[in-house]
């Protein structure tokens, strides 16, 4: 492989981003946002899974017939989503009730099936590993983005802590319950899509037809 | 004259190559504001009319003008009303006050001027915040400030309580301007009503402020519910105990927003429109039928636990925004329907939707904002398969 370690980690932070060049995992991120601790606790758990799971399909890779791939896929990426749904459960009960069935959704979180199908059944268990850190923390980036931005104006708080005192508790900030909704995500994600292409411009996608300009005669 | 000599001698500085070119849009903006614009089309087809962008815009701004004339009484109204009871306070005051008008509800002329002091400051606000998105995406996307702005920081204006805060104001058209038209790549390309997108924002950020009994008259301590709230807790019949008979609601003495109310001058507006066939009829008429269908159909299901399953067409009609979304925004033409069968689709989707809102869905009083926006998504919808049958009623001819 070119890509070295670094590349495998700091590639999918920005150029190759699961949720904003290749719009994945679209759904936890809207449902999971609204606070920056509940967010944290998701980025974590989605790392984690997809980083061990890629890692033990990669070392399965030759093993795994071609024709049931999808379904020892799915094995390990199951069990592994039930050990981090039962430690959250033991040691972090509270965010795991807000979190509710979104950390049992992660089994079919697109970004966990993509790298296991486009990066580990063709990779190394190690530089697999790798590769699911790194779109981990890709998601993790964008969680934490939208977290701060709907927590802040949400509700004037960053990861619990007031940082703009709220009208109804004496405040002088109203806050944006608009951002407190799950299709706010939408907007702030859309937001952020926008700015990264901004940023980026070889992330613009080709238009998928134009409006013709009529000749003079 | 001298002022279009100061234009064409200003003029060189702003086209390509001049010393402002940066600046052509605001220059364009303040020139055709003023002027006919002088582009003409310079590839075929060339369709001669009298209707260009500039008159479509300014005619519906003339249409608001009767709304515009009763929002300002009505709220002066109300203000006036509460403050026999419950005494003057704030700025506005002071400045009536030191005028020497008075709080005379029974005086049409101090209500128009109470009125004034809230409609301005919020149309003020809404023309400087809007009017700054609209130069900096013109700027940078090189494309022309137009007049459809007039129109949608009037019909904002219109569609805002008066006691709504100016930086809430200021925010909400924002984001109505960027999110509902700018990022689409601006006027005749938003698919949702940019109006309607800015006041939905504020209806869910800050619902403590957009709804409920205290908001509608801007006086400390004044709470009074809308005719919709009447009906959707009490059913319509409990209305004439809070005062409210079917001609207040259609002349438009009643709770609501700035230029709501009145059903008569929102009727106005639309013979108006409908005249100069700025406004197609066929929306209209969809959204009537739709409205009217279903609601009789809910008055003949009846319930015993939703009272506002008896309300009747009439009342549907004179109460809330649906007189006001029925004129102003149904009929908009770029976020509606295309075709002449579809457009009649659209309107009634529009129609069954809003009684659909107010009458069964218990969270909202209101449904005019949410039907029309949920129309505007599925007008191109409507739009395709109207094509798709015309081509297969004609393919089977062949």
């Amino acid at each position: 492989m070119a890509q070295t370690y670094r590349d495998m980690l700091v590639d999918p932070m920005v150029d190759n981003n699961p949720i904003t060049l290749q719009v994945l995992g679209i759904c936890s991120a809207l449902a999971v946002t609204s606070s920056l601790k509940v967010a944290l606790v998701m980025a974590i758990a989605v790392t984690l899974v997809t980083a061990f799971s890629s890692m033990f399909i990669s070392a399965l890779r030759s093993q795994i017939p071609s024709s049931i791939r999808i379904i020892v896929q799915m094995i390990i990426i199951a069990s592994l989503v039930i050990v981090v749904d039962q430690a959250l459960k033991a040691y972090a009960y509270e965010i795991s009730k807000t979190l509710s069935v979104f950390v049992g959704l992660i089994i079919t979180n697109c970004i966990v099936m993509g790298r296991a199908e486009a990066f580990a059944m063709k990779n190394p268990p190690i530089d697999s590993f790798i590769d699911g850190i790194g779109n981990g923390l890709g998601y993790g980036l964008i969680l934490m983005m939208v977290g701060f931005i709907r927590e802040l104006f949400g509700s004037g708080s960053l990861f619990g802590i007031t940082i703009m005192p709220t009208v109804n508790n004496g405040g002088w900030y109203v806050p944006n319950g608009l951002l407190l909704l799950p299709p706010s995500a939408f907007f702030v994600i859309g937001l952020l899509i926008w700015g990264f292409r901004t940023w980026k411009p070889a992330q613009v996608e080709e238009r998928e037809y134009r409006i013709q300009t009529v000749e003079a005669h | 004259m001298g002022l279009r000599s100061f234009f064409d001698r200003i003029e060189p500085n702003f086209v390509h190559g001049g010393k402002y070119e940066k600046y052509f849009p605001i220059y364009e903006m303040v020139e055709s504001f003023l002027f006919t614009p002088k582009t003409v089309t310079t590839v075929a087809p060339h369709a001669r009319s009298y209707i260009d962008m500039k008159r479509i815009m300014t005619y519906v701004v003339i249409a608001t003008i009767p709304c515009i004339l009763f929002g300002l009484y009505n709220v002066g109204l109300q203000s006036n009303m509460a403050i026999q009871e419950f005494g003057p306070s704030g700025w506005r005051a002071g400045l009536i006050g030191a005028l020497g008008i008075g709080f005379n509800p029974n005086n049409p002329l101090a209500n128009m001027l109470h009125g004034l002091t809230y409609f301005l400051p919020i149309y003020i606000v809404t023309l400087v915040a809007g009017g700054i998105w609209e130069v900096v995406f013109a700027t940078v996307r090189r494309h022309e400030v137009n007049e459809g702005f007039l129109v949608t920081s009037m019909l904002y204006t219109l569609i805002l309580p008066a006691s709504t805060p100016l930086w809430q104001v200021a925010l909400g058209i924002s984001f109505g301007v960027v999110i509902g038209k700018e990022v689409f790549g601006g006027t005749g390309k938003n698919f949702l009503n940019p109006a309607l997108v800015g006041r939905a924002f504020l209806y869910f950020a800050y619902p403590a402020y957009m709804s409920g009994d205290t908001i509608w008259t801007p006086v400390d301590g004044f709470s009074g519910a809308t005719a919709l709230a009447v009906t959707a807790s009490e059913g319509v019949g409990q209305l004439g105990a809070y005062g409210i008979t079917w001609w207040d609601a259609f002349i438009g003495t009643i709770q609501g927003c700035i230029g709501e109310t009145s059903t008569l001058a929102c009727l106005i507006g639309l013979g108006f429109l409908l005249f100069t066939k700025i406004a197609n009829y066929r929306m209209v008429v969809g959204c009537l039928a739709g409205m009217i269908g279903f609601s009789l159909l809910l008055n003949l299901v009846g319930s015993d636990t939703n009272p506002a399953f008896a309300t009747p067409w009439y009342w549907h009609l004179v109460m809330g925004g649906y007189a006001f979304g029925l004129v102003f925004m149904v009929t908009e033409p770029v976020s509606g329907s295309h075709t002449n069968v579809g457009r009649y689709i659209y309107g009634a989707l529009i129609g069954f939707m809003v009684v659909m809102i107010r009458v069964v869905n218990p969270a909202f009083p209101e449904g005019m904002m949410l039907a029309i926006l949920f129309g505007n998504v599925f007008a191109p919808l409507i739009d395709y398969f109207v094509v798709q049958a015309n081509i297969r009623r004609r393919a089977r001819r062949v």
